[in-house]
């Protein structure tokens, strides 16, 4: 009994020690050596370089968009607002959730409203929820029905908005892996290039 | 499903089929004490531990030694994530300076972590500092798993030995097991998912000023080191409370293709483990080529009814097109694209609680392994699956998580079922029934049955009493659907799979209690028969195969055993099942709410 006690504690703690010790300061050492910028988060430095601490966000979270001169996300439930970046989380409704068939209703009335020339039924991704709340991406039709909306916007001939989103198109990850999508924060931010300053649109 | 998919279901199936005898063989070699390139190494910490400890590595242990010592671990184990959990606000590494969980909590995320469930009743993110996921979560991730391959490691040897009163030893199972299998894969596979873009840093957030203006606090941490563990442990417990959906956990596709692999990696490779101990390739081919007829058939189900979506669905995204409104007049507007009906589309893809960049097919490949292993790590929220999706992940969790299945405890569930499949096929055909030589008797069979049922009784009676006590205030969706939401908490729970349907609220004393006696049961009710029939095994001297012994391998046999574990899954649970997802499903076609 007591032989079994002794070794429990003893195994229990060595292999604490080389688990939760070596193990992940071995990982992070050789993370932050070999591809920190991936290791840290990705984050977007700003054109000009980093003020006060503060990158434009990261690749990988999506982020809240609300003016007419910029493309929007998909709809989000992390924390109160949509897109809390430390509160990740999707909205659990069902598929016979009243409250979910009423919200996508709601956002399909609204972005028909803002995009009164998006004939064509609405991309499925752009009235549901996504997983985490902090998707970045939109599918390529979600980016395609808001050309008119921005361009508008912007003061841009539509031809340049609808180039810039095909460019900003990624397929499948080795031409098999996942869907084709677009990142919302990075298309914004060649709009943003593209226009030569601050957004016109917000 | 669009050809990409079948493609990458057959890559899938093909790089697991290829992967897995080599690492089976490899395992099978470390445990029985066989010397590696990594010996040089880790071999000094392997002796230092048994100096340390007072362990005789040349020491077999009986069976009952053996689970005496996989108790006396694990509760130490279960001491330290509680401890650590409960001091998390005074010891260091808590950047964020996060208060200890209630000790309700607390004692739930401990059972849940050292029985390999990783039921979560918290937000990782928002509710433990980075020594707790670290320490008490991470240092659980292994050794549950490791316990695991350590019992299956015994019951394997009860089946291969003859006339023997040892399983093996414990603690070189369990050292061997952590040092030489699940480390080195750990270390190189972290780094693999950080090239994707996983963090991995021990930094707590960053801030970002957004080109609108706005503030955002983007929380980071010691990512991809947990992440890799809790997949190859099929453990499942998430950093981030969105777990694999949330984009620092599961960047890519391509780390999701490698997560899914890394969940059946070693389930599927213990499964040679066994094919090498009893000296039978074959043997293991068949039961591999079960588990692989059941999974592929959960997949495709899944896929299907989740590219289908739901009649709510069709009609929001046709709202306001031409078909159902009058556009106005006068407005040029580029044309639809062809491709696209202008009616109320028949099926549309169910994007809700899904991620863009993994789309439907890599969800619900995702969903049906997570549930198949009893793995539970999400990267869509399975609250929001259509009914027959979310009805599939039930049943693969109830059939016992032996499709693949749980690291070890996924083998050894199905060494249960052969045992039972034999002895039915015994009874159909009037002779002894024998497994691989060894007679099967009334010990064996009462064992298999009781490992059986424990799991059943805390699933199907916290699921009935919760739903008319502590149950129906939790729910975040009513009808069929909130019944569902229990059904699936306390069949993740008594089957150690740890996922969820998110939205029921679990964070209160009366879920924490009966969740964690669940999960207790689910894991020792079913390891410590399995090491009584383990024991009972090698003690058998085994008669000579024959041309008249029961054959356990090719058609049908594979038949045979998948026919016992459908029948006995759907038999156990079908009336449950009817009450929740098929009548939701029915529901649904009717176009009802709740």
């Amino acid at each position: 009994m007591i032989a079994l006690a002794r070794q429990s504690l003893v195994v229990t703690l060595l292999l604490a020690a080389v688990l939760c010790g070596a193990y992940p300061v071995l990982v992070t050492g050789a993370a932050q050596a070999l591809m920190p910028h991936k290791a840290n988060g990705s984050p977007v430095v700003p054109r000009g370089g980093v003020a006060d601490g503060r990158v434009t966000g990261s690749d990988l979270i999506g982020q809240t968009f609300t003016g007419a001169g910029y493309f929007h996300g998909r709809p989000s439930a992390a924390g109160d607002d949509g897109y809390d970046a430390s509160a990740s989380s999707g909205s659990n409704l069902g598929p016979t959730s009243r409250a979910l068939a009423e919200s996508m209703q709601a956002r399909a009335t609204a972005l028909r409203a803002e995009n009164p020339d998006w004939k064509a039924p609405l991309p499925p991704d752009m009235v549901t929820a996504s997983a985490s709340g902090l998707d970045p991406h939109i599918s390529p039709d979600g980016a395609r029905m808001q050309v008119a909306r921005v361009a508008a916007a912007r003061g841009l001939p539509m031809e340049k908005v609808t180039e810039l989103v095909d460019a900003h198109v990624e397929g499948p990850q080795l031409g098999l892996f996942g869907e084709p999508r677009v990142n919302v924060l990075r298309l914004n931010l060649a709009l943003d290039a593209l226009a030569g300053g601050r957004a016109e649109g917000n | 499903m669009t050809p990409r998919d079948y493609l990458q279901l057959a890559l899938f199936l093909g790089i697991l089929a290829l992967a897995s005898p080599p690492l089976g063989r490899y395992i099978h070699r470390v445990l029985e004490g066989g010397r590696t390139w990594l010996h040089p190494l880790l071999g000094p910490v392997e002796r230092l531990i048994y100096a340390a400890a007072g362990v005789d590595p040349t020491r077999d242990h009986t069976w009952q030694r053996y689970a005496a010592c996989v108790l006396g671990f694990t509760l130490a184990g279960f001491c330290l994530t509680f401890g650590v959990l409960m001091f998390q606000d005074v010891l260091p590494l808590n950047p964020q300076g996060f208060p200890a969980p209630s000790w309700d909590l607390a004692l739930n995320t401990a059972v849940s972590f050292v029985t390999n469930t990783n039921w979560q009743a918290y937000g990782g993110e928002a509710t433990m500092s980075h020594l707790s996921q670290m320490v008490a979560l991470t240092y659980q991730n292994f050794v549950s798993a490791a316990v695991g391959i350590a019992v299956c490691m015994a019951v394997v040897r009860g089946v291969a030995r003859a006339e023997a009163q040892g399983l093996g030893n414990f603690w070189t199972d369990l050292v061997r097991a952590n040092l030489y299998v699940l480390l080195p894969l750990c270390v190189v596979g972290a780094l693999a998912l950080v090239s994707q873009g996983m963090v991995q840093t021990f930094a707590a957030s960053f801030t970002a000023l957004t080109p609108e203006g706005a503030t955002q606090t983007i929380a980071v941490g010691p990512v991809a080191s947990q992440v890799i563990i809790k997949m190859l442990g099929t453990n499942g417990g998430g950093f981030f409370n969105a777990n694999g959906a949330h984009p620092f956990e599961n960047p890519t596709a391509v780390s999701n293709f490698i997560q899914m692999l890394a969940i059946f990696l070693l389930p599927s490779a213990l499964v040679f483990t066994l094919g090498t101990a009893v000296r039978r390739p074959r043997h293991a081919w068949t039961v591999w080529g079960v588990m692989a007829g059941v999974f592929l058939a959960g997949a495709l189900l899944i896929a299907h009814f989740e590219y289908r979506g739901t009649p709510a669905m069709a009609q929001a995204v046709a709202a306001g097109s031409p078909a159902t409104s009058v556009a106005a007049p006068g407005v040029t507007s580029p044309p639809a694209p062809a491709s696209m009906p202008a009616s109320t589309p028949s099926s549309v893809p169910n994007m809700e609680g899904k991620e863009v960049r993994f789309g439907i097919f890599s969800s619900a490949l995702f969903a049906t392994i997570t549930t198949d292993a009893s793995c539970g790590a999400v990267n869509a929220m399975h609250d929001s699956l259509t009914p027959i999706g979310g009805l599939v992940a039930l049943v693969n969790m109830q059939l016992g998580e032996i499709i693949f299945g749980g690291v070890g405890s996924g083998l050894y569930g199905m060494v249960l079922f052969i045992i039972l499949t034999v002895f039915l096929a015994g009874l159909m055909v009037g002779r002894t029934p024998d497994y691989l030589g060894k007679r099967i008797e009334g010990r064996e069979v009462t064992w298999s049955v009781a490992a059986l049922l424990l799991p059943a009784m805390p699933l199907l009676g916290f699921t009935a009493l919760s739903a008319v006590g502590w149950g129906p205030e939790a729910l975040a969706n009513a009808g069929a659907h909130g019944f569902s939401e229990l059904l699936y908490a306390y069949t993740s729970a008594s089957q150690n799979n740890g996922s969820a349907f998110g939205g029921l609220t679990v964070n209160s004393p009366a879920f924490n209690l009966t969740t964690a006696a669940a999960m207790l049961i689910g894991r020792f009710g079913v390891m410590l028969p399995m090491l009584v029939v383990a024991g009972s095994l090698a003690a058998r001297r085994p008669r000579p195969i024959t041309d008249a012994s029961f054959p356990v391998e090719g058609g049908t046999f594979a038949l045979l055993l998948t026919s016992v574990i459908i029948i006995v899954g759907a038999l156990t649970y079908l009336p449950a099942l009817s009450l929740g997802p098929i009548v939701e499903h029915l529901q649904m076609l009717e176009g009802l709410l709740f």
